[in-house]
């Protein structure tokens, strides 16, 4: 996935997009963003200068679905293979029936890209009807987290099937990147040369999350700032 | 009224004030229950966790008990394994009753306290179930259990050694021949507990996305572990030897040679003085050498409330002050000093599991977080001291009737 920041308004239609399709349940109040869901987060960055030189860009944070080579930060420490990163397809699973609700994944996250299940998920009666049946809802006490829309994935490769083409090869759009009104969210596979992504990150602007850290993010980000790039990797 | 169940030619206080003691016990114990049955009738809503703090106040309790409970295994792993070449560590025998049985409620305490940790209790046996074995954790998990087991059959024949259950000819035997079998166990106990206690200590540093915590280190062992089995041999016999001479301050007896203590405090002053140079090494690597790599300053990791203070505190003032006291001859003459020393170095360990847990946490990482702070609830203290309360109550009743410290009667005869 590439982001680019120079396009993103902050609308935040990819986070209640994302609300929508994944069934990502919530509260009557939701001021405790500690204890709230969130798979596509947007956060707020600026340059910390003062007026006439003040600037701020959005950033919105989904799974980064960690490359790292032995692991992602995430995968590895689950006692119970809970989460799990699907080497075919690149996207870090989380699969919550068997998840035991540890939360040692969420304290190996840098990215805050988990969230844990306070409470029994609910909706109100009215918008029961509007859940996706396409994904399962998340029962309380277990850790959730974006998936690239995996569902999404897994129709595109059942209608390749069906269309007699090679599913490998199947394409799809997450929810988050098809509402973005900007098109600032790319989506594609990385590994493809020929694919629009693997041409952006190659873009100068391009640049990773804490890429520091060698979890080696499999979403990157575009900004023609400076001051962005490099407080996403920690001034370096 | 229950003198018939008490060990022989040893007094003990009478049953109404033994009895008010155990009512404060089982009151403590009772309000802890009723936390933890909210907290599996509520969810863990109810605690400080949140997002952000994965980890607290359970998590850090269960560390820490378990780093005081390594006395059972250091203090079996030196008298059943060691003393046939050191004579010097028979003495531990006047203890190790009291270090196996201190050994077994920390341990049985922090699994019933880890059960309320978990977001889905009911499937905490998905852990032996659906083993991820490059986790920690699972490590931890199946060396906790062993080794609890293993403390069980090592209290069992303690038990047996009861007055009246000794009488019983069958029990005596199955008790006597337990005890003569001891050494296995001691040994398989040293074995799990090597692990599981280096694993607690891998569990923080091979988080590799943590600046805080992570470590580089020895295959797929970060630095942690091995300083988490030191920091844990090191503080484990020191907090024995406090509940002994807590047990010996509540009684007004002696309850074991002064020996005993002075041997304790040499192997105490011993490992912690390894330990400390490593950890000191360990903490100048990572600050000025690993940290900066990741794009983090020393400064970036220590913030109110969790200042620089923690790292004072649990390094100089817990590490490298009792080393000197206990290492120096002189300092280990004095029983202020060696209980004091005893007493910092627990505070240390303590220090040490919190910081490795919670300070981790509210260490922010990307660019925008903010510095958090962890605040525990109610629900989460009453369950932790309710877990120290039932320590308490399983000492307390096995001083009662069980013959813990051999030279008992000796040391306390009235002439
Ligand atoms: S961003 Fe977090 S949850 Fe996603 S793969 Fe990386 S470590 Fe795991």
């Amino acid at each position: 996935m590439v982001i680019d920041l120079d396009k993103c308004s902050g609308c935040m239609a990819c986070s209640v997009a994302c609300q929508a399709e994944n069934n990502i349940s919530f509260r009557p109040d939701e001021t405790n963003k500690l204890r709230s869901i969130t798979w596509m987060e947007v956060f707020y960055l600026q340059n910390g200068k003062d007026y006439g030189e003040y600037q701020y860009t959005y950033l919105p944070r989904p799974c980064m679905h960690c490359d790292a080579p032995h692991h992602a930060p995430c995968t590895f420490v689950c006692p119970v293979n809970a989460t799990t990163r699907n080497e075919e397809n690149g996207i870090v699973e989380h699969i919550y029936p068997r998840c035991i609700g540890c939360r040692y994944c969420i304290v190996a996250c840098p990215y805050h890209a988990r969230d844990f299940n306070w409470w029994d998920p609910s909706w109100p009666k009215s918008m029961e009807s509007m859940l996706n049946p396409e994904v399962s809802t998340r029962m309380r006490g277990v850790v959730e987290k974006c998936t690239f829309c995996h569902h999404r994935l897994l129709n595109a490769r059942a209608k390749a099937y069906l269309e007699e083409t090679d599913p490998d090869k199947a394409t799809y759009l997450p929810a988050c990147a098809e509402a973005c009104p900007t098109k600032a969210i790319s989506f594609g596979n990385l590994n493809d040369p020929e694919s629009e992504v693997a041409a952006l990150i190659k873009d100068p602007r391009a640049f990773r999350l804490l890429s520091k850290l060698h979890t080696e993010p499999k979403v990157y980000y575009l900004s023609k700032h400076d001051w962005v790039r490099k407080q996403a990797d920690k001034g370096f | 009224m229950d003198k018939a169940l008490i060990p022989e030619g040893v007094r003990r206080c009478s049953l109404p004030a033994f009895g008010i003691w155990i009512l404060v016990l089982a009151a403590l114990i009772g309000w802890g229950v009723y936390a933890g049955v909210v907290v599996l009738i509520q969810a863990l809503n109810v605690t400080g966790l949140n997002n952000h703090f994965g980890f607290g106040l359970y998590i850090t309790a269960d560390l820490a008990i378990i780093a005081l409970g390594a006395g059972a295994f250091f203090s079996g792993f030196l008298y059943y394994g060691l003393s046939r070449f050191f004579p010097a560590l028979r003495e531990l025998h006047k203890i190790i009753n009291l270090a196996v049985i201190v050994g077994f409620v920390c341990y049985t305490g922090a699994l019933a306290v880890l059960l309320l940790e978990i977001g889905q209790p009911l499937r905490g046996w998905f852990g032996y179930w659906h083993a991820n074995v490059h986790s920690m954790l699972t490590e931890v998990i199946f060396c906790i259990t062993c080794y609890a087991i293993v403390l069980v059959i090592e209290y069992v024949p303690i038990v047996l050694k009861n007055r009246k259950l000794d009488a019983i000819h069958p029990v005596r035997i199955f008790g006597h021949t337990l005890h003569d079998m001891m050494a296995i166990f001691a040994l398989t106990g040293t074995f799990l507990s090597f692990f599981h206690q280096g694993s607690l200590g891998g569990v923080a540093g091979v988080l590799f996305a943590r600046p805080f915590a992570y470590r580089t280190g020895f295959f797929v062992w970060p630095w942690t572990f091995f300083l988490f089995i030191l920091s844990a041999i090191a503080s484990g016999p020191a907090f024995t030897a406090l509940v002994c001479r807590s047990m010996e301050i509540v009684t007004r007896k002696k309850l074991v040679d002064r020996s005993v203590y002075e041997l304790i405090s040499k192997i105490v002053g011993t490992l912690l003085s390894i330990y400390i140079l490593l950890k000191i090494a360990d903490t100048v690597y990572w600050a000025f050498f690993l940290s900066p790599e990741l794009g983090f300053k020393l400064g970036d990791y220590y913030r109110a409330p969790y200042g620089m203070w923690l790292l004072f505190t649990e390094i100089i003032l817990c590490g490298v002050l009792p080393a000197i006291l206990l290492t120096a001859s002189r300092g280990r003459q004095n029983h202020f000093i060696v209980f004091s020393s005893f007493l910092l170095v627990c505070i240390g360990v303590i220090i040490n599991r919190f910081v490795m847990t919670v300070q981790t946490l509210a260490t922010p990482v990307m660019p925008f977080d903010k510095w958090e702070v962890y605040v525990p609830t109610i629900y989460e203290w009453a369950p932790i001291i309710a877990m120290l309360a039932y320590c308490a109550l399983i000492l307390s009743l096995s001083y009662r009737y069980l013959p813990l410290f051999p030279r008992e009667k000796e040391l306390n005869t009235i002439s």
